[in-house]
């Protein structure tokens, strides 16, 4: 009995929205939002919005499903499809499934939901409306910042793809030239060994001759293997910056070889070619140190050079030192420990083994820099190429236990905090968020495999933000991993922030 | 030293669980010949045993027989005791007549001593005595050589004991090389006639590296029985097998060994979690059961002449005559301890449930919540991932009224604590979950890190309450924290401390919606053989060998009671045990443990709950989706479908796994697995009323058809369906790319009618249904009312007050009748004040009734009160009555209001 009372009371109900310090009063069924008011007319029958069936007007919320829509029963928990409309004045309306009215949990912040439970509801529209307001405004003020930077990171992706483009164009040109330098080393070889070719005919010679010949062929083999070994970028030229890698070459010994120290070796030019080079070369033989390790003894020899050189690693190396200013030591370093020098396969090889090398170095690291190149070009950065700049870049996060890594369009990595092993968490995989927003997800598979289970891999959540960062990394299942990751790059344009809350009236 | 060795252990464990990667490592757990005293036994010949009853030694008294037994090879006297029980049962112990001390006798499982009436002796001759068993013609048997017992209806031979001469029992004996018996007893023949003293496994037995230092020496215990008639017999769980038991002959026997089994394999005899020493026998006529109330390590021979073997023989002709009749042979074999065995003559299966139900309990009645749905898994990481899967169900609108935290939740493995990061505010995360109306539950084990940091560890080693190893130190194992501590929950003292812990003061971040599981009860040692406690380990007087399939028993019993404790006796506790033994019904839920996302793995989990609903365990259910492994998707769907309809309901998931929450498989699959869940919820109602019912009378929950059609013999080996109760017929889709099901309908003249569409089919045939993925096949028995509540919300505690739908369901002669049940939900009020609603539907005549349980003619003669003013006017339903009122004495006396005493009324004095 006590409870028809309620469903009559339920049945209409006065909506008071107070907002601004106007009062409003729409009289409609308890649960049935504005829009829908006028099907619910108390003079007529009611009929289920979807035209099913027709019923009298006291059948609408008196706790009994009449309709399969659940249309008659807005306000009540009587359909099992039904929604209720919260009006929630000063936050946002809202449809809650009808299971949840009266169930004793307050789900709508006006606190409508819950008027037969006896569960006391807080209206907390207002409080709720503020928060919303500050973080929105918050979020906009990011947004906006955020905006402005991609603008900017979308500026310097077009001039970096065009610096690349023509970067290309100028490897393809400068092929003509690499030719040339073969051609001279050639030479230079050819020089050295004429001596080694004449003993060997003449079948005697004096000591004393052959063996100035020989350090004669040794000095310029040496001196050969330095140019290549300073031309980082191999571009034919061994230039200032090139020559400052080796602070060992110091003329006055204060530990730091400066532009004008090292133009001085250069004989005051910016960059040298080989055959400039071998003019200079008596001026810092004594103090150079090759930057290879010293060559152990190696049965390697007969190796195919492919697989001397893993393609990967040269990509980076090459992509890492790609302008002329880029002197990373560490990526060189890195790449070191990972890759067996050409120049350390050479210093075991014979003289006539050298030459079919050198020529080999050259035919080889040439297309090495074209695929870089044309590799990073392909890459999708986006509808603008706002993500370009994360290239080669890494962030890090530590954790607890973990120091977690993420070199985007790259790899990311896991590393024990107090000591341990990396652990590939994955490889650069796709982009794969939802169809209307692909870059919001990066995918990286194929990560270290796990005991019984799958290959590690990681999904990258980015949200907007003015820094570039990493925020947070979770295992949500065993070998998932999950990283949130800010970026000014996925910042929209800030929409009006006047149309983000609404009051209804 | 110490931290080498624990690393080399740890090391052990992985290089084990990498061993077995793909499946059971059955070299890690014994066969039937490598356990010494199962080999000596089943080396046994039948027919040659060498006991005699000496029957001058007969004693009568009011509620037993006593009578010694001599074994012939080596003069060793037993002492016979037989007992005729209240209910039709018949009790049978033998033990040493004077053994060298004490041999183990199983406590705290039998709910009270059974209450006995009188034997009396029928006749007696030098051959036997004949001992009456009540009316019917009901006998007991003795003869006197070889002995043997008989029980008789009739002309009919319903069970026989040492029929096949295989009772054996080890009496204790001094040890030959340490003792002044020494020489005495090397003239002492062993009861054994091809058997010495040297035999290897007597004294000492090893398995891979663990040596068993056997201080008491040989012990075991054995006895046949014979079942005439009988083609089907089931129970003896647990193990991964079909419902109806298979023979043994030439395999290993069933056996009964609690033993945490890594990735266990499917249709076999090996030991798994759980032991219950109780087998069922089925024909068209009778069904009984045998109890063997031991808890040692137990192996179970099954023979029977219809499965191809003839291994009985002339030994039963002077009773039977015919030697066609079908007949299964059960042997019982156990490691120590005494012969005592329960026999329940039936003779109906409600006869047996209820009989058994007499000796260890019923069901314990569950809080509701804890019948509707659970969501697990290995591990919820932290507080962040606990909310969001909590509001994960709430987004996708599908009901959960718990979610359970695994192992990793705690502070390094020391259970009544949480990690610090993860799990930092406990009582937050608990207050979110109440404020969505659901619970939790978190794991607690029994194994306890010995760290003098930790509470739990530091009070068990100074109040001395851990097991010993056989030198008398704390028994230490290997299990997740490291190295652990087991406490001996054999002692009452231990118990009352462990329950002590579950106070809100003692364990912090507990709160009332949290609740508790017990896992790794077996117990689980990883580095113990057969990953379990040494035999030689001491409990006090015992050893470990003698009581080990009870420690799981007791570990779920002290928890229930910590939970009760808490709240101060009021509220019903939920536990899940993965170990149990008899009686571990009364203390809470089990489940089958570490299964696998295998579709064999689905079909078999209804055998095996049906084999312990038919042991009194009915609140039973296996890990939906799979425990280890991942599940396709339609694996898991129709897991959730089955598990809908099965006791206990749980998803699950290994840690290695991916995550598996309802709403990661895409819309559709959410919406299936929505409405499997949904049907749980409809239905919760009768599942409560059947729960209600299995604490009051101990019928199980979930029934092989043959319980309700015990005459239908088709329905004796079925395993694929099941009733829920008596009403409904479940026949889970457990076929990968199933098209359609063949669901059996029991009944010749009866109705079922499919629960989704309420077509009509008719009983007695083999009905073909197509399926698609959304089907569960379920048919409601024509006859039958079920009450359901079709709001569902998202938990049950929200549907707490919401209105019931009543599904009539009208037999052939239009006719149905069914009930309702209504309490609180959580309380021990239902029991301690009466306060439940129990109402009986029944519709005839077309008429629907709802009345009371119980009704009386009785009615209201006249209302008399004191101090009374009088009235204007007195009503009763709106008419008046009339009235006397004496001014003098202020007394009113209303005069023949006339209601039933039955009825509700309220008089109105005006």
């Amino acid at each position: 009995m006590q409870h028809n009372v309620n469903w009559l009371q339920a049945l209409l109900v006065l909506s008071l929205s107070v907002t601004l310090g106007w009062t409003v009063e729409v009289q409609r069924p308890r649960g049935v939002p504005l829009t829908k008011r006028q099907f619910y007319d108390e003079a007529k029958p009611f009929t289920c919005l979807d035209g099913s069936r027709t019923i009298p007007f006291d059948r609408v919320n008196d706790d009994y499903c009449d309709c399969k829509d659940g249309s008659d029963e807005p306000g009540t928990a009587a359909c099992p499809n039904g929604s209720f409309h919260c009006t929630n004045a000063g936050y946002r309306p809202t449809f809650i499934p009808s299971s949840r009215i009266n169930d004793g949990i307050c789900d709508c912040c006006d606190g409508t939901d819950e008027y037969n439970s006896g569960a006391s509801c807080q209206n907390t529209c207002k409080e709720l409306g503020r928060k919303e307001r500050e973080a929105l405004q918050k979020l906009a003020e990011i947004t906006k910042e955020g905006f402005l930077l991609k603008q900017q990171l979308i500026e310097e992706a077009k001039k970096g793809q065009q610096e690349k483009q023509s970067r290309l164009s100028e490897l393809q040109d400068s092929r003509k030239g690499h030719e040339d330098k073969v051609e001279a080393l050639r030479t230079v070889k050819e020089t050295a060994e004429q001596p080694e070719k004449e003993a060997k005919e003449r079948h005697l010679k004096a000591w004393e001759e052959h063996k100035a010949a020989l350090r004669l062929e040794k000095e310029k083999a040496k001196m050969a293997e330095v140019f290549l070994e300073l031309d980082d970028n191999a571009d034919g030229f061994v230039d200032v910056s090139e020559l400052q890698t080796h602070q060992e070459l110091d003329p006055d010994g204060d530990g730091t070889l400066t532009d004008t120290e090292a133009q001085g070796l250069l004989g005051g030019a910016h960059k040298v070619d080989s055959t400039e080079f071998m003019n200079m070369w008596s001026n810092m033989k004594e103090k150079y140190v090759s930057e290879v390790c010293p060559p152990t003894p190696s049965s390697d020899l007969d190796k195919d050079p492919d697989s001397v050189y893993p393609e990967d690693d040269l990509d980076e190396d090459a992509a890492g030192e790609d302008d002329e200013d880029d002197d990373d030591d560490d990526d060189r370093d890195d790449d070191d420990d990972k890759v067996i020098s050409p120049l350390q396969v050479l210093e075991k090889l014979s003289v006539c083994e050298r030459e079919r090398w050198c020529l080999l170095c050259n035919a080889a690291l040439l297309p090495f820099s074209f695929r870089a190149l044309e590799k990073e070009i392909s890459f999708d950065f986006g509808p603008s190429s706002e993500f370009a700049y994360l290239y080669s870049q890494c962030y890090e996060l530590t954790t607890n236990e973990y120091i977690y890594r993420l070199c985007p369009f790259n790899r990311v990595s896991q590393k024990p905090k107090y000591g341990g092993s990396e652990t590939s968490l994955g490889s650069w995989g796709s982009w794969s968020g939802p169809e209307d927003n692909k870059y919001s997800v990066m995918k990286y598979e194929h990560g270290m495999g796990c005991w019984q289970g799958p290959n590690r891999s990681t999904t990258v959540k980015l949200t907007c933000g003015k820094e570039t960062a990493v925020v947070s990394t979770s295992e949500p299942s065993r070998c998932e991993y999950l990283m949130e990751f800010t970026t000014p790059a996925v910042c929209l344009e800030p929409p009006n922030i006047d149309t983000q809350v609404h009051d209804e009236f | 030293m110490v931290s080498q060795s624990m690393g080399a252990l740890s090391l052990g464990w992985f290089a084990l669980c990498l061993g077995v990667a793909v499946a059971v490592d059955r070299g890690n757990f014994k066969t039937c010949e490598q356990s010494a005293f199962c080999k000596r036994q089943r080396a046994m010949k039948a027919g040659q045993s060498p006991y005699r009853a000496l029957l001058d030694t007969l004693e009568l008294s009011d509620s037993r027989v006593t009578l010694q037994l001599i074994n012939d090879n080596n003069k060793v006297h037993l002492l016979l005791e037989l007992y005729r029980l209240q209910g039709n049962m018949t009790r049978v112990k033998i033990n040493e007549l004077k053994p060298l001390k004490p041999r183990f006798e199983v406590p705290d499982v039998l709910i009270a001593d059974p209450p006995t009436e009188p034997l009396s002796v029928v006749s007696r001759d030098e051959n036997g005595v004949v001992l009456s068993l009540g009316d019917e013609a009901r006998r007991l048997i003795v003869s006197a050589q070889p002995f043997r017992l008989d029980i008789v209806e009739g002309p009919q031979v319903l069970l026989s004991l040492n029929s096949r001469g295989l009772l054996a029992f080890e009496h204790l004996r001094p040890r030959k090389d340490t003792s002044t018996f020494g020489k005495a007893w090397d003239r002492i023949k062993c009861i054994f006639s091809s058997e010495d003293d040297n035999q290897p496994g007597l004294w000492e037995e090893t398995f891979k590296s663990h040596t068993d230092s056997k201080p008491n020496g040989p012990t075991s215990i054995s006895l046949d029985f014979s079942l005439p008639g009988v083609e089907h017999v089931y129970g003896i769980p647990e193990h991964a097998d079909n419902l109806k038991l298979k023979s043994t002959d030439g395999g290993d026997p069933y056996r009964l060994y609690n033993l945490d089994v890594f990735q266990y394999e499917l249709y076999n005899p090996m030991a798994l979690y759980g032991a219950v020493p109780v087998l069922l026998s089925h024909n068209a006529q009778r069904t009984m059961g045998i109890f063997w109330f031991n808890a040692a390590e137990t192996w179970v021979d099954i023979s029977s002449n219809t499965a191809g073997k003839t291994v009985f023989g002339k030994m039963l002709d002077y009773v039977q005559g015919a030697s066609e009749t079908p007949q299964t042979d059960i042997r019982w074999i156990s490691e120590s301890g005494i012969i005592d065995v329960f026999i329940m003559l039936g003779p109906k299966p409600a006869d047996v449930f209820t009989q058994y139900a007499s000796l260890t309990g019923t069901q314990s009645f569950p809080p509701l919540s804890a019948l509707a749905y659970h969501q697990c898994r290995w591990n919820y990481n932290d507080q962040e991932d606990v909310r969001a899967v909590n509001q994960g169900f709430d987004e996708h609108d599908i009901p959960c009224d718990f979610i359970w935290l695994d192992i990793e939740h705690t502070d390094g493995k020391r259970y009544f604590t949480w990690d610090p990061s993860k799990f930092p505010k406990p009582l937050e995360m608990l207050q979110d979950l109440t404020d969505k109306r659901r619970k939790m539950v978190a794991i607690v084990d029994p194994h306890i890190k010995v760290d003098s940091g930790y509470k739990i560890h530091s009070e068990l080693r100074s109040k001395n309450l851990y097991v010993k190893n056989k030198d008398g130190a704390d028994y230490e194992g290997w299990c997740w924290p490291g190295n652990a501590g087991y406490p001996d929950f054999i002692r009452p003292d231990t118990r009352a401390w462990w329950a002590s812990m579950f106070a809100y003061d003692q364990y912090e971040g507990s709160t009332e919606n949290l609740y508790t599981w017990n896992d790794m009860n077996e117990p689980s040692v990883f580095n113990g053989p057969e990953v379990t406690m040494h035999k030689d380990a001491v409990h006090g007087a015992w050893e470990h060998r003698d009581l080990h399939n009870l420690y799981g028993f007791y570990v779920q019993m002290a928890t229930a009671e910590g939970l009760i404790q808490r709240s101060e006796g009021k509220e019903r506790p939920f536990v899940l045990t993965r170990a149990f033994f008899a009686g571990s019904q009364r203390y809470g839920a089990v489940w089958t443990g570490d299964n696998a996302a295998e579709w064999d793995h689905l079909k078999i989990s209804i055998p095996m709950c049906l084999n312990l609903n038919l042991v009194g365990i009915s609140f039973c259910g296996a890990d939906v989706g799979g425990f280890f492994k991942s599940p396709s998707t339609e694996l898991l769907v129709r897991w959730y479908q089955a598990g809908a309809y099965q006791p206990f309901f749980r998803a699950h998931a290994h840690m290695d796994t991916p995550r598996r929450e309802p709403w990661l498989f895409g819309p559709e699959n959410t919406a299936l697995i929505r409405e499997a869940i949904l049907q749980r919820y409809a239905l919760l109602p009768y599942w409560y009323q059947l729960f209600y019912h299995a604490y009051l009378t101990g019928q199980p929950i979930m029934r092989p058809l043959w319980v309700e059609y015990p005459g239908d013999a088709s329905t004796f080996a079925m395993d694929d369906q099941y009733l829920l109760g008596r009403d409904l017929l479940v026949h889970p889709v457990t076929e990968e790319g199933a098209r359609g099901i063949t669901a059996y309908l029991p009944g010749q003249g009866e109705v079922w009618y499919d629960v989704h569409t309420f077509q009509k089919h008719n009983g007695a045939q083999n009905l073909y249904i197509p399926v698609t993925i959304s089907s569960i096949p379920v048919f409601q028995h024509g006859g039958s009312i079920i009450p359901k509540k079709l709001r569902i919300r998202r938990s049950s505690s929200c549907m707490e007050n919401d209105p019931y739908t009543f599904i009539v369901a009208l037999s052939p002669q239009r006719t149905a009748e069914g009930e309702l049940y209504i309490d609180d939900g959580h309380t021990f009020s239902y029991r301690t004040e009466k306060k439940f609603i129990h109402r009986r539907l029944t519709f005839a005549n077309n008429t629907l009734t709802s009345r009371s349980d119980f009704s009386t003619p009785s009615w209201i003669e006249r209302v008399v009160i004191l101090g009374a003013q009088k009235p204007n006017k007195v009503t009763l339903r709106m008419s008046s009555l009339d009235f006397e009122f004496d001014t003098a004495m202020s007394v009113l006396t209303l005069r023949k209001p006339g209601m039933n005493v039955g009825a509700d009324w309220s008089i109105l004095l005006q």
